[in-house]
């Protein structure tokens, strides 16, 4: 009799041991997908599971996460960087990649063990994918369709241009516009997500229209009379459009010298960081909701018995690997909060305050604690908020004192650096503020703009960079990246930085093309 | 759902961006490449070499601001003993706590990256270093693909190209299938032919006649039927590609060490004895290093301090070659060993050893040798005559092929004593 119990048992279980074939990853996914759509009611794309080798891996992760990529030196350098870090054992491997696309793309490591095989699908494959498809940042920047098409358009058209233009030509742009990846976005949501699949098309009909309506009759026209206005300047800045934040695309449109090609590579660079550009913006709860729901989703699994000790103690190990968090002053420590660690604590922390309120709880969050509807919660954050502004909704004095966070004042005329806040009562509010902040996305990138250029004059370039206090561009790297500027401007480029509220100039920084 | 297997793609897709990333950094790697070779050991070069690369030849620069001055206030976690209103003494070096605040201020003043290092592959630093010795590219390739095979036999084929036909074989089968389905020989037709003819002339026995020409049509028909040589015959000889059996080298490295040799000229014989031993590490499974360095006395040293140690004193050549043939024939007897020498000076010795150096040379060194080199290195300074030695050894060269002088100036020109080398003995050899 327990001879035939243990077999029955043994029957349940999805896989025994690391190996795993394709049945078994079918398995795994259905399994996964019972718990992921019935019990946390995640609303997922289509998915599509690609395995590929540790190699692909490490290669489509050192040319931005994405398997098919145009050839540029830089990524080779990130390829030689972290295949070292392999090599030496600094770095674990990668379990994952995945791709906001429709349908949802996957990548698991052949090398994995099935274990892992279940944990990466329930992580990317509904985690990451239900995010993608809900929060609202996502929803407003891009339209997932197409991505993969792009890209190989891209890759396909960078080819080309090296044959036609030579691979050094091209290197120039396309290490110019790497430069300014971080200036080549546009920061407001466009009045319809932009849609990747059409981008081709609209290139091709663009210039079918171009060189059907040109005729040179035009040409010949008297110049009519120019509009007198008070302000010359005034006038061209409005027909340019300026002041423009989105310097590669201000670049791509009026830049006096460069061939259509050239056009083309800055736009290609710039479609590419668009696309990514909500990502850093919900780094950590994507991270925290997909690590979330594989924690969840695996626990589930081991409480049905559908995979053994063995599988769950290795989930367990990776989970617990993935979401550590060094202090301060520990080693790979620092001031930043790992994603992972920070969104994981607050996912489990908002299911806590949902089902086990504490007397604070209540006090801190009385429209959901104890409303005994962890799911629905959840759901409502991942759809509405970014790092941000989900911390500040959401950080509670639990996750402060589990993280036990501190506030330095770090004030330059001040000898020392003061502690003005710890996880006390008096200071979470502070703590959580600060912390918010410090994810606004415009603290993470300077906010640059295009101010003034007299295309009929000198056609300089002025860029005004409006600071932050006490911030300054690094001298050298804006030195060298307004070289680039000037590289793909073709006349001189002038870089001022001004203080925002005082409008006083603080640095000039000045390049002429090479 | 679906699962696609992509493993089979293709491999190697950031190949092409290593190379990208190498011709970007091209100088930097021959300067690298060029300080390896001046410092590490003969033996060593191209195994794995690690690279170093400052870390702003390939620093990727941005827009990004740092905090300079003012305050701000930055989140940390790990809390485990401050209180609201501790002060803390500034970290070291650091313009505030930790690296910065928030995710994209952590560049600190733009050179944060470290220096970036990698490992180059062998083929990838032989490349760099024949760039710099300006080898053509024919000769690169005979030096780096020196993996020779030789065609062995292996048997029979039934199948090959006609010059492959092994004819014994193919007769003796195409025999035995004659004599087993009994196809008339030509004698026997013969005879009957003559019997024939013997009877039409005579005119007697008709009956037999008659007989005798059914039996002939029989043996025609039979002779046609079963050929003379049938493609089942055929046999050819067969030959399969085995590498060959790479033996053992040694390499001597002979050199002057007194006062007259400088630097820059220690390191024109040193790239020399770099090259040849790449040449022959790619020929033979097991290359050996000698070092023997010559005053007025000539004695073995370590690698290091044939290169580094500098020694005062006469120039006597001969103390060199006798001491080559006496470790020679301690430790590398002539016929199981391959023996390359290479000697570098700067061409002084004293008059009256001259002679004797020839002699040694002719009569013991020479018919040993595979190939005895050489090299002149001569800075420029030196007065263009030429030097006792070299009028000597160039004699010995008429009759000896084996030896080959060259003067060397720059780096460049230590590639011509190898065209001399490759064009002598081609790779087949």
């Amino acid at each position: 009799m327990p001879v035939l119990q243990s077999l029955e048992a043994k029957s349940d279980l999805l896989f025994t041991g690391s190996d795993w074939n394709f049945e078994t990853i079918q398995r795994c996914y259905d399994a996964v997908e019972k718990i992921a759509l019935e019990e946390l009611k995640l609303d997922v794309f289509p998915n599509r599971i690609e395995l590929i080798t540790s190699e692909q891996m490490l290669d489509a992760v050192t040319s931005f996460g994405m398997p098919i990529m145009y050839r540029h030196w830089s990524f080779g350098k990130r390829f030689v960087q972290q295949e070292a870090l392999y090599k030496h054992g600094l770095m674990g491997l990668i379990y994952e990649i995945v791709i906001n696309s429709n349908p949802c793309i996957s990548y698991l490591q052949a090398e994995n063990s099935a274990t892992m095989q279940a944990l990466v699908i329930a992580h990317a494959a509904f985690g990451h994918n239900h995010f993608f498809k809900n929060n609202r940042i996502f929803q407003q920047w891009a339209e997932p369709a197409g991505i993969l098409d792009y890209l190989e358009y891209a890759q396909g058209y960078i080819n080309r241009c090296e044959e036609l233009y030579g691979a050094q030509a091209v290197e120039r742009i396309l290490d110019a516009a790497h430069a300014l990846r971080d200036q080549g976005v546009h920061r407001h949501p466009p009045r319809r997500p932009m849609n990747m699949r059409d981008e081709e098309k609209r290139l091709r009909e663009r210039r079918e229209y171009e060189e059907r309506e040109y005729n040179d009759l035009w040409r010949t026209l008297p110049a009519g009379r120019t509009a007198r206005n008070d302000d010359p300047s005034a006038e061209r800045r409005g027909r340019l459009g300026l002041p423009e934040e989105n310097l590669l695309c201000f670049i791509e449109t009026f830049a006096p010298k460069l061939a259509p090609w050239q056009r083309e590579i800055i736009r290609i660079v710039r479609m590419v960081a668009q696309y990514f550009y909500p990502q850093p913006q919900v780094k950590m709860m994507n991270e925290g909701c997909a690590t979330w729901v594989h924690q969840h989703v695996m626990t589930r699994l081991h409480e049905t018995g559908q995979i053994d000790d063995a599988a769950f103690l290795e989930t367990l190990h990776t989970t617990s690997n993935v979401i550590m968090q060094p202090g301060f002053d520990e080693p790979g420590g620092g001031a930043h909060f790992n994603p992972y660690a920070l969104g994981y604590a607050m996912m489990r922390d908002i299911v806590r305050i949902c089902t086990e309120p504490t007397e604070e709880d209540r006090t801190w969050f009385p429209d959901f604690a104890g409303n005994n509807d962890p799911v629905g919660t959840l759901h409502y954050g991942w759809s509405n908020y970014r790092d941000e502004s989900f911390i500040l909704q959401y950080l509670s004095p639990a996750v402060m004192r589990k993280f036990r966070m501190f506030r330095l004042l770090d004030d330059t005329s001040n000898q020392y650096l003061l502690v003005d806040a710890i996880h006390d009562a008096e200071g979470y509010r502070e703590i959580r503020r600060t912390l918010a902040s410090s994810y606004d996305p415009s603290e993470m990138v300077s906010n640059i703009q295009v101010t003034d250029v007299d295309l009929e004059g000198d056609r300089r370039l002025m860029l005004t960079h409006f600071t932050r206090a006490g911030r300054l561009l690094s001298q050298a790297d804006a030195q060298a990246t307004l070289q680039h500027v000037a590289t793909l401007w073709g006349y001189d480029v002038v870089l001022e930085e001004v203080d925002t509220f005082e409008e006083s100039r603080l640095a000039v920084h000045k390049a002429k093309p090479a | 759902m679906h699962i696609i297997d992509r493993r089979p793609n293709p491999r190697g897709k950031s190949l092409a961006n290593r190379r990208r990333l190498l011709k970007r950094t091209r100088a930097v790697l021959t300067r690298a490449a060029r300080e390896a070779i001046a410092e590490g050991k003969i033996g060593d070069i191209g195994k794995d070499e690690t690279v170093s690369i400052p870390a702003d030849t390939l620093h990727e620069p941005s827009f990004h601001s740092v905090f300079t001055a003012g305050s701000r206030s930055v989140v940390l976690p790990g809390n485990r003993e401050f209180s609201t209103g501790d002060q803390l003494p500034r970290p070291p070096g650091g313009g505030g706590a930790g690296q910065g605040a928030g995710a994209g201020a952590n560049a600190g003043l733009g050179n944060s990256e470290d220096a970036f290092r990698f490992v180059l592959t062998r083929d990838e630093f032989l490349d760099l270093f024949f760039e710099d010795l300006e080898l053509p590219d024919l000769v690169k390739r005979q030096i780096v693909d020196t993996e020779t095979s030789t065609p062995v036999r292996s048997g029979l084929s039934t199948d090959g190209s006609p010059p492959m036909l092994d004819l014994t074989r193919t007769m003796r089968r195409s025999m035995a299938r004659r004599i087993g389905l009994q196809r008339p020989k030509p004698a026997a037709m013969q005879t009957l032919r003559d019997e024939i003819v013997a009877l039409q002339a005579s005119g007697d026995e008709p009956e037999r006649l008659e007989q005798l020409l059914e039996d002939e049509a029989a043996a025609r028909r039979r002779m046609a039927l079963i050929p003379w040589i049938d493609p089942i015959d055929l046999r050819y000889r067969r030959f399969s590609l085995m590498k060959k059996p790479s033996a053992r080298a040694v390499m001597f490295c002979l050199m002057d060490v007194s006062g007259s040799m400088t630097e820059s000229m220690k390191d024109l014989a040193k790239r020399f004895f770099l090259l040849l031993h790449v040449f022959l590490e790619r020929r033979y499974r097991q290359v050996e290093l000698v070092f023997i360095r010559h005053t007025d006395n000539a004695e073995e040293v370590e690698e290091e301090t044939f290169f580094t140690d500098p020694r005062t004193g006469g120039t006597i050549i001969s103390s060199a070659l006798n001491e080559f043939t006496r470790i020679q024939r301690e430790r590398y007897p002539a016929d199981s060993w391959n023996i390359y020498v290479a000697q570098a000076s700067d061409g002084d010795n004293y008059s009256d050893d001259t002679a004797r150096v020839t002699g040694i040379l002719e009569a013991e060194i020479l018919p040993l040798v595979q190939y005895f080199a050489y090299i002149e290195v001569a800075s420029g300074m030196v007065i263009s005559g030429e030097s006792d030695i070299w009028r000597n050894y160039r004699a010995v060269a008429q009759r000896h092929p084996q030896l080959v002088l060259r003067r060397v100036r720059e780096r460049r020109e230590i590639f011509p004593v190898f065209r001399e080398l490759f064009g002598k003995r081609p790779a087949t050899a």
